[in-house]
């Protein structure tokens, strides 16, 4: 067993992805260390960093390390934002261990199925081509982030929910504004009351008259309380926005960098262990000692198990830093692993598969109207992405 | 050939099983994994040996 308490020893994070799209090149360094690497928080905090495929895989799978941000010593990855707990927010579920979690997700995915989500095929592809339209409409220049990364997902999410069309331009102008680098902490807490309020309402509409959707549904299962629905819509919606936005967008720069694999099926699965974009999503604390890879992690001390450098792991995946389609990224932890492992994924899988069969096939010419260099890549976000993607046709 | 067990009170409904080995495995309505094959060979018997190894909840066995 190794010992790293020495102050010496602690690295700062996070770390930046120097360039795209790479994790840090301290990964590399971090994975042929023996035991795991203790870091420092922005806040003065220090956690035990993940970076071997095996062991993130341990981390997200063992009963004795929490999910729950209540517990001492839980991560918090920045100096204001804090991950909400089930108890701030009724239905935020992510936050649950076993067996408080199972129930949400034996009520949730019935809605996730993989015939369910081939279902949505047609309302994907409307949502999207709705959104080609308009780009078409407007020249032959877009913000590919805003006018199109961001606007799919949300609108499938208010879709999913049973938003009704004529409010969801007011759904969507919401969410942006929660993801928007240049909101003001003012307006993304605004933003989301009114998106909170605004979910309250739909649930007592649906509670008093049923659609085909999601809430309705919920309701008439019993399994959840209308005050915990409340939670989880909001939790769906937040965890599969700018998740799914970041990697729409990332995966049109690089598969216009390697044409060749544009329409290969195979692409999509690479493309999420590629860029990995929830790298620090799955924070967690011990609540007893375990030993993982050989390091004692004491009950109190936070684990962050990096999803982008497991999937970066040469021991797992060779060659790591090549986009290879033809490799197989079968068991990449892009969307975690264990029981919270994404409930959203193969929503995921559809829309990334529709947005780029759409936008390549209606726009061939489509190409990045910047230099590579010039890209904004979102350096110091929680999610890895880019801030804007300018492009032409 | 190999034997297929399942244990639904783990499974959490990824299904990461299906997509794998979509002639072992299916969903059922509640999304609860269920074994189309339980003796699977050939191919299909590779295929779920990859379905149990990513499965994220560890609810997949296979037999020899
Ligand atoms: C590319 C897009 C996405 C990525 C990379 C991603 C990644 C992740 C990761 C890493 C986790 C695990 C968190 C943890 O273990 O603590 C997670 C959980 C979750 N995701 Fe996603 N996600 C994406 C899109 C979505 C979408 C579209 C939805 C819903 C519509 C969604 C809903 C959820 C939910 C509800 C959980 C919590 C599951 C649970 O605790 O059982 N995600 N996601
Ligand atoms: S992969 Fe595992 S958790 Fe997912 S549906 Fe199949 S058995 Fe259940």
């Amino acid at each position: 067993m190794t010992s790293t308490d020495a102050a010496a020893d602690l690295v700062p994070f996070m770390m930046r992805r120097p360039g795209a799209p790479f994790p840090p090149p301290e990964y590399e360094d971090f994975r042929t260390k023996p035991g795991l690497v203790k870091a420092a928080l922005p806040s003065g905090e220090t956690v035990w960093l993940v970076t071997r495929h095996e062991e993130v895989r341990e981390v997200l799978t063992d009963p004795r390390i929490s999910s729950n941000p209540n517990h001492e010593g839980f991560p918090r990855p920045s100096r204001t934002v804090g991950a909400p707990s089930a108890d701030d927010v009724p239905g935020w579920f992510v936050s649950l261990d076993p067996p408080d979690h199972n129930r949400f997700r034996k009520a949730l995915i019935p809605e996730f199925t993989v015939r369910r989500i081939r279902s949505l095929r047609p309302a994907v592809e409307e949502i999207v081509d709705r959104a080609i339209d308009q780009m078409q409409a407007n020249g032959n220049t877009a913000e590919l982030v805003e006018d199109f990364s961001l606007t799919v997902p949300s609108l499938v999410i208010s879709s999913l929910l049973g938003v009704p069309k004529v409010d969801r331009d007011f759904f969507e102008e919401k969410t942006k504004v929660l993801v928007t680098l240049t909101s003001t902490d003012e307006e993304r807490d605004k933003a989301s009351e009114h998106l909170l309020r605004y979910i309250n309402r739909l649930i007592t509409i649906k509670s008093k008259r049923p659609g085909d959707d999601l809430i309705s549904r919920l309701l008439q299962g019993g399994l959840l309380t209308p005050q915990e629905l409340s939670g989880v819509s909001m939790l769906l919606l937040i965890a599969g926005h700018e998740t799914t936005a970041n990697n729409i967008s990332l995966g049109v720069v690089t598969l216009l960098q390697q044409k060749q694999w544009i329409s290969d099926d195979r692409a999509i699965e690479e493309l999420l262990r590629y860029h990995s974009v929830a790298d620090l999503v799955a924070l967690r604390v011990a609540i007893e000692d375990v030993e993982i890879g050989g390091q004692l992690v004491r009950a109190g001390e936070g684990i962050v198990p990096l999803v982008a450098g497991a999937n970066h792991d040469p021991e797992m995946f060779e060659r790591p830093h090549e986009f290879d389609p033809s490799r197989s990224a079968t068991g990449h932890v892009a969307f975690g692993y264990g029981v919270h492992q994404c409930l959203g994924q193969n929503l995921v899988r559809l829309e990334m598969d529709v947005a780029y069969r759409c936008l390549f096939n209606r726009i061939p010419s489509l190409e990045v109207a910047v230099p590579l260099e010039e890209l904004r890549f979102k350096y110091d976000g929680v999610l890895f992405g880019l801030h804007a993607l300018p492009v032409r046709w | 050939m190999a034997r297929i067990s399942v244990d639904t009170g783990k499974c959490i409904g990824s299904a990461q099983c299906v997509l794998a080995a979509p002639d072992v495995f299916d969903q059922d309505d509640d999304g609860f994994v269920t074994v189309l094959d339980s003796a699977p060979s050939g191919e299909a018997e590779a295929t779920a040996r990859t379905a149990r190894g990513i499965c994220p909840a560890q609810a997949i066995t296979v037999q020899d």
